[in-house]
């Protein structure tokens, strides 16, 4: 059961072959076999079986939807009413929302079964789910291996299939690295096509929730219950959602893929580039053609993202203050002790490192030289994709410069650690679209491939990922141990 | 040495939109502490602020009314600072790209015009409250204040008195009333003030280093606080001393500023835009609707009043310090049929009185604008009296029945009928030999005697006019 597609479980559960409370028994069980990778922070067993009798009721009513039944599991970014929501930080470890996200709102609604929580770099700062305050999440296909981040425990669940899928969030690559590292599916929709109210906020101009899942379809089919216009959050973008699934099967005859030098040259392994330009063969064969092109701008993304999102976090973060709800010291003898003890206590060291780094960046004097300077070299850089955009349909390159690293090995290396979103951060700062696909292993290690599109095409993306998983089944591997 | 004051005022005018600014929380003051204030208020993890288009509205009705610039392009920054009433740790404001730009408001001092520069006005949320009584020590939070939007309007300093800077104020306070933009209510903070103050030996084109004196929230605190702030400064000048930029309190029970915190604590706010919200865009269309829609100002009014009705300066000043009241005054003088004079009196005497007594604003005023106009109108027909009216008033007031009805209940018509009024005169002069003696004397005074006498003896009901002609004949 654990093996199949959304599509698969659906048309399972609309038969009856197996009932949402069995499939969710068998999630559930699952996870608890496989604790090692540590890929949760909350398992919600007893939402989770009401959830899928009410599922099963509803399937028996006739009145369920594509997603009815369907055991999935939220990134801990997600607010859930009832339910912890930590953001992988000891600041909200006893954190309850009297909320729920939109996305939660929008999955319940669907009749989705939620499993638990998972886990994630802390407020979604780190590339390696190292971060965490509830540990390290380990990568199915080698344990000793990061699974990538800051989505990790949910690009882990996904390829472990100890969910049927997942959510997550992508503020410069937290949904794309992950699912390269581990081997699945991910998408980063358009800035403001998900809905970000009780998402907390990480960089909110670059903050994206998406889909995690183990195909191009069945992303279609998480995506088609994320997305849409959320009068709650300003950000969110009032543009019609298409039916996702309606194109995948779409030919790719004359697609025009453009490739940027930028991405391309030094830093990128050269197995992980051997096996990129195999994919790309498989586009020419399914009649694509390849144009390669530049776009020169890309090399000052990693700064620009360096200045932008931690000013935005700096902000951000300073809500939690031990005043009203999450962690507080104890015994504060005044204000400023309260505030300094309980940030100082409850944040790790990468919140704190950007929090910082953001601080800085606005404060008097720097503004100009830093912030406005990234916000302009941001819109050179959204300049390059509408330029390159306008000529190509799609966009291919690497998601990582290599295979997943091992735990431990860039902790102490922030800057080595950050270039290993060098590939993904640029598209967080144009705002467009992009997807990781699983294109292949090196020594037995899963290699993703990324595809970018204009704003709000998603559409596309998800049939280009799907026709290259027609003739490929990199993405029906199974990591070892998890079959 | 002759010293220069130079005062630039900043007032937070409170916005009196039913919701707050980025919220659906209701902003009505005076709830259960923490009871108004919703998940996105307390600045809970994942929330987002919307903007609420009313404060917009208002703000841009004011910026026409000021005959400012409204950007066509304005943008929320956060401001960032910690305190534990400001849940979020910045309070969402404007700073670059405020949405009103320079405009001007005419005062006048002692019959002198002059027009004071407004800089900006800005929209921004205000900040929860800390108590800090009642709890043992501790420091308690109320959100309910949180998100309530302001429009931050900020002077020029072209302010030379404290009198001149009062009268801004109060100019401002009737405007921002009048646009129906806030209800100007100083005791619980809709209306404040921050006053820049600095002095400088006359002449000098430079300025003086300010002090800014924070939170001021009455007219007579204003005067005060900028008098005993210029004060300070010249006293500290005259002695050598050199005045420091700070942020000072005025303590209105000892009637002194004191220092708050200097330039050198002040915090580095680190505006930068709020990537939550998106720029607040203006087209001229909104804006001609804008325009279309502000109603006639205070100024345009005073004049009105003065030629159309040609009532006197006082008068003018009264009836027109709030719509409402002008307002009300205008139904009357339509409604009754009486000169506007009437009117003016009795709702700036009677009506005036006996609300100010009850408390009462205009608006909730017992005697509605169609009942007055009833009475005055029985005035104005002969039918009753100036002085039997002062009675129906009371019973007016005190119920719900039309004068007419009350005249007609208490049998108050006025007795015009001349028989019977040559009735009774003749019967006080046959009674009253002595005093008759006297008037025919030529004691003149006499005769108001006689007509005390007449109006006794009917009770007030008598037409004067009538009283006086028969009188005259018969004595």
């Amino acid at each position: 059961m654990h093996n199949k597609t959304l599509a698969e479980l659906s048309l399972g559960l609309q038969a009856k072959t197996f009932s949402s409370v069995e499939l969710t028994q068998c999630f559930l069980d699952r996870i608890n076999q496989h604790q090692q990778l540590n890929a949760y922070i909350t398992v919600t067993t007893e939402l989770a079986m009401a959830q899928a009798k009410a599922a099963d009721q509803r399937i028996a009513n006739g009145t369920a939807d594509l997603l009815t039944g369907i055991p999935i599991a939220q990134k801990d970014i997600f607010c859930t009413q009832g339910v912890v929501t930590t953001c992988g930080s000891k600041m909200l470890a006893n954190f309850s929302a009297p909320y729920n996200a939109t996305v939660v709102d929008k999955f319940y609604l669907a009749g989705a079964v939620m499993l638990g929580k998972l886990n994630m770099d802390e407020f979604a700062m780190g590339s390696s789910n190292e971060t965490s305050y509830f540990g390290a999440v380990r990568n199915p296909w080698n344990i000793n291996s990061v699974p990538g981040g800051s989505s990790g425990g949910s690009a882990a669940a996904v390829s472990a299939r100890l969910a049927a899928s997942a959510t997550g969030t992508d503020t410069g690559g937290s949904i794309r690295q992950p699912a390269a590292l581990c081997g699945i599916t991910g998408l980063k929709p358009t800035y403001g096509r998900v809905s970000r109210y009780g998402m907390i906020a990480y960089a909110s101009s670059l903050d994206q929730g998406g889909p995690m899942t183990r195909s191009a379809e069945d992303a279609a089919i998480m995506l088609q219950a994320m997305a849409g216009f959320d009068e709650k959050d300003s950000t969110s973008v009032d543009v019609p959602v298409p039916d996702y699934r309606a194109n995948l099967n779409k030919s790719l005859a004359g697609l025009k893929i453009g490739l940027p030098k930028e991405f391309f040259g030094e830093g990128l392994d050269e197995n992980v580039a051997a096996t990129l330009a195999t994919a790309i063969d498989e586009y020419r064969r399914l009649g694509a053609e390849i144009i390669d092109i530049s776009m020169p701008n890309l090399k000052l993304a990693i700064p620009a993202y360096y200045v932008i999102a931690p000013a935005e976090c700096s902000a951000n973060l300073s809500r939690f203050d031990g005043v009203r709800y999450g962690y507080r010291c104890d015994n504060p003898t005044d204000l400023t002790d309260l505030y300094t003890r309980s940030r100082g206590e409850a944040f790790g060291k990468e919140v704190k490192r950007r929090i910082l780094m953001g601080t800085y960046a606005l404060s008097t004097g720097y503004y100009d030289a830093y912030y406005l300077k990234a916000q302009k070299i941001r819109r050179l850089i959204s300049e390059d994709f509408k330029a390159a955009l306008a000529s190509v349909d799609v966009i291919m390159g690497p998601v990582t410069p290599s295979t997943a690293f091992g735990i431990g090995e860039k902790m102490d290396d922030p800057i080595a650690m950050y270039l290993s979103d060098i590939y993904t951060i640029a598209i967080n700062l144009a705002g467009v679209p992009a997807m990781s696909i699983p294109a292949g292993f090196v020594a037995g290690m899963p290699v993703g491939l990324q595809l970018i599109g204009d704003y709000f095409s998603e559409d596309r993306l998800l049939n280009i990922a799907h026709q290259y998983q027609q003739v490929t089944d990199w993405h029906n591997f199974i990591p070892t141990g998890f079959e | 040495m002759e010293w220069e004051t130079v005062i630039g005022l900043e007032i937070h005018t409170q916005l009196s939109t039913r919701s707050k600014i980025f919220s659906g929380a209701a902003t009505a003051y005076g709830a259960e502490p923490n009871t108004q204030a919703c998940a996105v208020d307390l600045g809970l993890p994942g929330v987002l602020p919307v903007l609420n288009q009313e404060a917009v509205r208002m703000a841009v009705i004011f910026g026409m009314a000021i005959e400012a610039n409204i950007a066509p392009y304005s943008v929320f920054a956060r401001k960032n600072y910690f305190y534990p009433d400001l849940p979020k740790g910045y309070q969402i404001s404007q700073m670059d790209h405020p949405i009103v730009g320079v405009g001007h408001l005419d005062i006048e001092v002692d019959g002198v015009i002059k027009r004071i520069g407004v800089t900006r006005a800005h929209l921004e949320e205000d900040a929860g409250k800390s108590l800090h009584e009642d709890f043992h020590g501790l420091t308690g939070i109320d959100l309910n204040r949180a998100g309530t939007p302001l429009l931050e309007i900020v002077s020029e300093p072209d302010m030379r008195n404290a009198k001149e800077a009062v009268a801004y104020m109060r100019k401002l306070h009737e405007l921002v009333r009048y646009l129906g933009i806030c209800d100007g209510n100083m005791q619980e903070g809709s209306f404040r003030c921050d006053a820049n103050v600095s002095v400088r030996p006359k002449g000098q084109i430079e300025f003086g280093t300010r002090a800014e004196i924070k939170n001021i929230n009455s007219f007579k605190f204003v005067e005060k606080a900028i008098n005993h702030e210029v004060e300070r400064q010249i006293a500290l000048l005259e002695n050598g001393g050199k005045v420091v930029q700070e942020t000072r309190l005025y303590d209105s029970v000892k009637d002194e500023t004191r220092s708050m915190r200097s330039k050198e604590e002040a915090n580095d706010y680190r505006y930068f835009p709020d990537p939550d919200l998106l720029p607040v865009i203006i087209d001229e269309a909104f804006k001609a609707q804008m325009k279309a829609e502000l109603p006639e100002l205070p100024d345009a009014k005073k004049q009105r009043f003065k030629v159309d009705y040609q009532l006197d300066e006082e008068s003018v000043a009264i009836l027109t310090a709030s719509r409402a009241l002008a307002d009300y005054f205008e139904a009357v003088n339509k409604k009754s049929g009486c000169e506007a004079k009437l009117c003016a009196n009795w709702i700036t005497g009677d009506l005036s009185a006996a609300l100010n007594k009850a408390g009462l604003d205009i608006i909730a005023s017992p005697i509605n604008d169609e009942r007055l106009s009833g009475l005055l109108a029985r005035i104005g027909d002969g039918t009753i009296s100036g002085k039997i009216a002062k009675q129906v008033f009371e019973l007016l007031w005190q119920s719900a029945a039309s004068a007419d009805d009350i005249i007609a209940e208490q049998g108050l018509t006025q007795i015009s009928d001349t028989g019977a009024i040559v009735a009774i005169i003749d019967k006080i002069i046959a009674d009253n030999p002595n005093q008759v003696e006297q008037y025919r004397s030529g004691k003149d005074k006499m005769f108001a005697f006689f007509v005390g006498q007449v109006m006794k003896a009917m009770q007030g009901k008598a037409n004067p006019a009538e009283v006086n002609k028969i009188l005259k004949e018969r004595l």
